[in-house]
């Protein structure tokens, strides 16, 4: 089979730390090799007489990123989103795997579910779909899912999605019986009673617009909670989507003193303030919410010293019907696929002066780890499965929503400026994006075929 | 004339001045309704809806009444505020209620933000008749108004607001009203539901209604809802009572000439005893005249010298025909 080569590009791979600019080369659908300018670059393949060569000079070559924490909506809520335009979304963001959260309808707490997601992402034939399945049986938190057999179809790590553990001890037999499979449990961290209803962050907005707050405590408190448990399970806790100061603070003493917890954040968590609920736009309505400049520091200040180790985009899509209501009624969430890296590089590098390594880390071979995909993926080194991504970090981008792949345009970054271009997207060798474009591939579904 | 908006939204972004002249009209509209004719033709050919989506039989009736005073046509328009997963949107009630030619909403809801929404999507003007615990402006100035009468420099007044402040619209309006106008503000309630945080909108929060009612100039009493007693934000009401009512033995200590204010309806025997409510510290039916001569004014300034009320000449109702 011919080969692709990737030529003049920025090849960044935080796996092995290599930072150069070089060529890369793609073989049946794997890195055969990487070759650096200083030594010449991939001159022998360069002249094979039937490889395409694509250049990349100026761009960012880099793993393809892996969201571990996207919410597809299929089966169940296909007029917020399919596989396929989630899939489609995912690659327009330089995303070439996705864990797929099970809060759909049914959940995705049986083998059979897990296969079905497993099947559509190969249908849609763009990202690589990973299931997430529940920890407990339609996430009501009363009896375990059974993790064999999700974890036989495919299920990377379980997770009851939106819906916190009431009980502590189904949490701990949770993370007791998913460290058979060397599965990470996602955790929700949110005490419902404290947080009373609440529609954003407990601070000063709230409080002069009476709306009920959500209080940082609300999150941290079961952060202590879970990280307890973890410590006498050794199970493999991994804390999703920290808003709070407290939380980050809990998990680096967590981490400390040898729990198994991992950490994640989302760029709209570290990135925006509870400031802009200010003219009541349910486009800023996330759970948890937008906290305060304080805890957005302390995100940040999590993401520099490693306390947080993933970077997800927590991808909620609704329609615009859903999200055009009182904010009060409006449901909680925003999509983020085709924002994930821009935003990231935008808030990271540009503002906070991040390594670009460094932030690529928490979008590639660490969530790779977490998720026990490391073998094949998450890095770029020869041998790896080709899944790569090309960024232009050069240029200028106004977040369009209307210009989004994604069934949803529920962003709350539209309007601003970026920078982190999606140029390519090779999954698996294929290439899926070119010059910014999806392009064609599978079919949207069985039953739209 | 300090006025050029086009909606009546809340207090928190209006100017003191603005603040002002709304408290100056009202007081030009106060005396029609000492008139044989209570009438004025300022709004005449124009059309109000009372858009109410939650029940709220005093503040539609005052609404109704100052439009028909000021010539309008009223229409009363009660929908069901419940979540819209099912039926029709708040927008799209209220943009179906405008294209039958409306040029002044005025809208009550439950929800913080729903009047700010509207003014977003709609082409009329937007009268804030209660959103959610946001903001009512109206009765606040309707508050403030009362206390002019009585006590026209608000410049240092001492004024407490005492209840349920976090739950309170007239509780927020007032607040940002009074500021404006210089007075100093306590809210004054059991810490569940006067929480310490409230000192980041600039008031002195106290838990004990006697420690601060030797200095207290006014009392703004708000009604409790038996509600947050049932969803154990404090045990009792007789103990609430006790701790926040307004008695005989406490108007023995407050100042000679302080003002006992009420949004209504009383909790007879809770906020406030029978003889505090009838007493002569009591304001409290001045308020509901004054409410009337505020909402003219409300309707009046939106209507007619907002950026979109040039077709209709421009006349204080104090200088107009009768």
């Amino acid at each position: 089979m011919s080969k692709i080569i990737l030529q003049g590009g920025r090849l960044i791979d935080p796996e092995t730390g290599l930072d150069e600019t070089g060529d890369l080369v793609i073989e049946d659908g794997r890195v055969l090799a990487l070759a650096t300018a200083a030594e010449g670059g991939a001159a022998e393949f360069l002249a094979e007489e039937d490889a395409e060569i694509i250049d990349v000079t100026g761009l960012l070559v880099t793993p393809g990123l892996i969201d571990m924490h996207a919410h597809l909506r299929e089966p169940g809520d296909e007029e917020e989103e399919t596989i396929w335009s989630g899939s489609r979304a995912a690659v327009a963001g330089g995303i070439t795997t996705v864990a797929a959260f099970p809060n759909t309808e049914p959940a995705v707490d049986n083998e059979a579910s897990a296969e079905f997601v497993v099947l559509q992402g190969r249908r849609a034939g763009y990202a690589n779909i990973f299931p997430v399945g529940t920890v407990t049986l339609r996430r009501e938190g009363e009896e375990l899912s059974e993790m064999a057999g999700l974890t036989k179809a495919g299920a990377v790590a379980f997770s009851d999605a939106d819906r916190c553990l009431r009980s502590a001890e189904m949490m701990r037999r949770g993370l007791l019986y998913a460290k058979m499979f060397d599965r990470p449990v996602v955790a929700f961290c949110e005490d419902s009673d404290l947080r009373r209803g609440g529609v954003m962050n407990y601070g000063k907005v709230a409080l002069r617009h009476g709306l009920p707050g959500i209080p940082a405590v609300s999150e941290s408190i079961i952060v202590a909670r879970d990280i307890g448990i973890a410590d006498i399970t050794q199970g493999c806790l991994h804390i999703g989507q920290l808003s709070a100061a407290g939380s980050v603070a809990l998990v680096r003493q967590g981490k400390e003193s040898g729990v198994k917890v991992t950490a994640e954040v989302t760029p709209h968590h570290f990135t925006l303030t509870d400031e802009c609920c200010e003219y009541f736009d349910p486009n800023y309505k996330v759970l948890p919410p937008l906290r305060s400049q304080a805890d957005v520091d302390a995100l940040l200040e999590g993401l520099r010293d490693g306390t947080i180790d993933v970077i997800v985009s927590a991808h909620a899509p609704h329609t615009a019907e859903e999200k055009a209501v009182e904010f009060v009624y409006a449901p909680f969430g925003v999509v983020g696929l085709e924002t994930l890296f821009c935003a990231s590089y935008t808030t990271l590098v540009g503002k906070h002066g991040f390594g670009v390594a460094e932030v690529l880390a928490k979008l590639t071979i660490n969530p790779a780890r977490l998720l026990g995909l490391a073998d094949d993926r998450g890095g770029i080194s020869a041998g790896k499965i080709a899944d790569v991504a090309v960024f232009d970090v050069e240029t200028d981008r106004i977040i369009d929503p209307e210009t989004f792949e994604s069934k949803g345009r529920n962003t709350c970054f539209g309007g601003l400026t970026m920078r982190g271009n999606t140029v390519h997207t090779f999954v698996g060798g294929r290439h899926v994006v070119s010059e910014g474009r999806v392009l064609g591939a599978g079919q949207e579904s069985v039953a739209e075929r | 004339m300090n006025w050029n908006r086009k909606h009546l939204l809340g207090l928190e972004d209006l100017s003191r001045e603005e603040i002002i002249e709304l408290l100056d009209t009202a007081e030009g509209f106060r005396e029609v309704s000492t008139r044989s004719v209570k009438k004025v033709p300022a709004l005449r050919g124009r059309v109000v809806v009372n858009l109410f989506f939650e029940p709220s039989t005093r503040t539609r009736t005052s609404f109704e009444l100052a439009g028909a005073r000021l010539s309008a046509d009223v229409l009363n328009f009660s929908g069901s505020s419940s979540s819209t997963s099912k039926g029709e949107t708040l927008n799209d009630t209220a943009l179906n209620i405008e294209a039958m030619g409306v040029d002044i909403v005025v809208v009550r809801h439950s929800c913080s933000g729903a009047a700010y929404q509207l003014s977003q999507v709609l082409g009329c003007s937007v009268i804030n008749a209660g959103d959610g615990a946001h903001e009512h402006p109206t009765q606040a100035l309707l508050d403030i108004f009362t206390i002019r009468q009585h006590k026209p420099d608000l410049e240092g007044l001492k004024v407490a607001i005492v209840g349920d402040v976090s739950h309170s619209r007239v509780a927020r309006s007032n607040i940002w009203g009074l500021q404006k106008l210089g007075a100093e503000v306590y809210a004054v309630g059991p810490s569940t539901l006067v929480p310490n945080g409230l000192s980041r909108l600039g008031v002195k929060v106290s838990h004990n209604l006697d420690e601060v009612l030797e200095e207290v100039d006014v009392f703004n009493m708000l009604r409790i809802q038996k509600e947050r007693q049932e969803r154990g934000l404090f045990p009792t009401i007789r103990e609430y009572a006790k701790l926040y009512g307004l008695n005989g033995e406490r108007m023995k200590r407050v100042k000679e000439d302080a003002l006992v204010l009420h949004p209504g309806p009383i909790n007879r025997g809770v906020e406030l005893t029978p003889e505090v409510a009838d007493g002569p510290r009591s304001v409290i039916l001045d308020q509901v005249s004054n409410g009337l001569a505020v909402r003219m004014a409300a309707l009046y300034l939106v209507g007619a010298c907002g950026p979109q009320g040039g077709q209709v000449e421009s006349q204080r109702a104090s200088g107009g025909e009768s």
